[in-house]
């Protein structure tokens, strides 16, 4: 057995109660966090109820059992707000933590408020992976798993092979982590990475924040991965500290010598900004390449992006200027810490002069269940993570995916927009 | 018991099997189960018939959590999907409610085929086309998992999660 071990083989290690895991092995681990949301919950509630009684849980693990109501927020019709009732009373009646609506979205806020470097952490939301970014070991399941996990606070798990993807040199002026995992996307497919780890290295990786690292992360599930991963070293501290939770951390690198399935090498200098055609996110192309295409509607939002940084680059872009005509605007802050913030900065005032709509934290438009449906026929730009036929709520509207600083450029002029023309 | 198969393309969503805007339905699974694939297979929810098949190529059920998915296929009467490969979080959840997630070469199978399941021996036949396809045996647990009709009942006759 090798000992040399991948992030994923020694996080995972320290959960199995005998300190070993290998890539193939399957085990059982104890998790450290595990949540829900109002999409899943009634789902996994109704199985709550199916287990024997006598399986309690102690007061530390209720603090770590998390019910978010981010899906649809303000719930928009009376069956969502009948669901809602039924993920909010479970959590308060049980002694769980509500994330109430307007909160935050899960992922955003398990980054501000939970996740630490070498935890274990399941959900029921398939972006639960973000949490790579600190260096947890992430992972999204389904409804029925998740309630085994919430009763009997372990799992089972096969222990991914990882895929390195090292990252030289530094990204460029109007470059982001989006484009970097969309370039990624464009490598791998969407099945390129099936129950595999991506684990993120590289001078570029060393040089991106926190905030980066979890749209990196964010989208791992996009290439079909179990989960995403990034070292823990000096700036996951910094972001522990921003958000008051400095003891948390801990430095974790993988061993030099582990074990990896497939190496990617990418040099980060040589990116574009990349954009994601309809209707699948590894249908990529660099911006340049992508002319003419008119856009009706924008979205900057979603689990992947709009933490504060990303909304300081819209500010710059947008810089007083006005969204194109007949464009609908519409940008949903991740997190009620991120709303205040852009508050504080000026940015929502700047935000709404240009003409945009800005709504309360939430999933938002991401996933078609709230306001912001595309017309028959329109196109939306998007800085979320998906564009599968149908996702935004309309089957007969087409997405294009692309960083916030793309979004904000193509808002302007009203087609596909290379926002270095702004920065 | 022999059905029929309902062939689909490569990388079917969980967008695609049950799309987010019926969002409002998932406490009424049964309703929900009416728009199971409407956009991808509108004559599916009609036409399908307990004990038929659904056939699919490579990655189904990429994307979102929604155990929803296998519940509104199984809702519809699937005795279970066959695919070239399943994307991680469909094939677990298909599993833990009980329905068979079977990855073999579904090349040979054309939308229409009558399909025999032979699940403990380890082959599906094509009486459409007589072709035998065998596939390769789940692991362990997700095996005992499926016999025992899902996650739940597993760990109540376990009384814990425990490996087979």
């Amino acid at each position: 057995m090798r000992t040399a071990k991948t992030l994923a083989e020694k996080i995972i290690g320290e959960h199995t109660g005998n300190g070993s895991a290998s890539s193939g092995e399957i085990v059982i681990v104890k998790v450290d966090y595990v949540f829900s949301h109002d999409a899943s919950g009634p789902l996994l509630i109704s199985n709550l109820d199916k287990f024997p009684s006598g399986s309690t849980i102690s007061n530390e693990e209720k603090r770590r059992t998390i019910f978010f109501i981010d899906h649809a927020v303000p719930a928009p019709t009376k069956e969502l707000a009948n669901d809602q009732n039924i993920v909010r009373n479970y959590a308060i009646n049980n002694g769980l933590v509500l994330s109430d609506a307007g909160n935050g979205i899960c992922h955003q806020v398990m980054a501000e408020d939970y996740a630490s470097p070498g935890n274990l952490i399941v959900g029921t939301d398939s972006h639960t992976c973000t949490a790579g970014g600190l260096c947890s070991f992430a992972t999204g399941m389904g409804a029925t798993d998740i309630s085994v996990a919430m009763k009997l606070r372990k799992t089972w798990l096969r222990v991914p092979e990882s895929i390195k993807i090292d990252v030289g040199g530094e990204l460029g002026r109007g470059v982001f982590a989006k484009d970097l995992i969309l370039k990624v996307l464009s490598i791998l497919g969407t099945d390129g990475a099936l129950y595999k780890s991506l684990e993120f290295c590289g001078s570029a990786i060393d040089d991106m924040d926190v905030y980066g690292r979890l749209t990196l992360t964010n989208m791992a599930v996009e290439c079909g991965a179990k989960t995403g991963l990034v070292q823990s070293d000096s700036r996951t501290r910094k972001y522990l500290e921003e958000n008051r939770r400095g003891e948390g951390w801990r430095e974790l690198f993988p061993d030099e010598s582990a074990g990896y399935e497939t190496e990617i090498s990418l040099d980060a200098t040589e990116l574009e900004p990349e954009v994601a055609l309809p209707s699948s996110p590894d249908n990529v192309r660099p911006v340049s390449e992508i002319k003419d295409v008119k856009v009706n509607e924008v979205f900057i939002g979603s689990c992947t992006n709009t933490r504060i940084e990303d909304m300081r680059v819209v500010a710059r872009i947008l810089n007083g200027r006005q969204k194109a005509k007949g464009l609908k605007l519409i940008v949903t802050p991740s997190s009620r810490k991120v709303y205040l913030k852009c508050i504080e900065e000026g940015i929502v005032e700047l935000l709404l002069s240009s003409g945009a709509i800005v709504t309360p934290p939430g999933c938002g438009v991401c996933f078609g269940a709230l306001g912001g449906i595309p017309a028959d026929g329109d196109v939306i730009f998007s800085s979320s993570n998906r564009n599968f036929p149908g996702r935004t709520g309309n089957p007969k509207a087409q997405t294009y995916l692309g960083s916030p600083a793309t979004a904000a450029a193509t808002a302007i002029n009203g087609y596909v927009s290379d926002p270095r023309e702004f920065l | 018991m022999p059905g029929r198969a309902w062939k689909l393309g490569d990388n079917i969503s969980t967008d695609e099997i049950t799309p987010g805007r019926y969002i409002g339905l998932r406490s009424n699974l049964s309703e929900l189960a009416k728009y199971t694939l409407i956009d991808t297979r509108a004559d599916f929810v009609k036409g399908a018939r307990e004990g038929d098949f659904v056939v699919a190529g490579r990655n189904f059920g990429m994307g979102s959590s929604r155990e929803h998915a296998p519940v509104v296929i199984k809702l519809c009467g699937i005795r279970a999907v066959l695919a070239k490969s399943f994307a991680r979080i469909f094939y677990r959840n298909a599993i833990n409610i009980g329905l068979p997630a079977i990855i073999c070469d579904t090349f040979k199978i054309s939308d229409g085929d009558t399909l025999e399941l032979e699940l403990s021996e380890g082959y599906i036949l094509n009486q459409t086309t007589n072709v035998r396809i065998e596939f390769p045996r789940m692991s362990k647990t997700m095996e005992a998992i499926l016999q025992e009709g899902g996650l739940i009942p597993y760990v109540e006759k376990k009384g814990d999660l425990l490996l087979a």
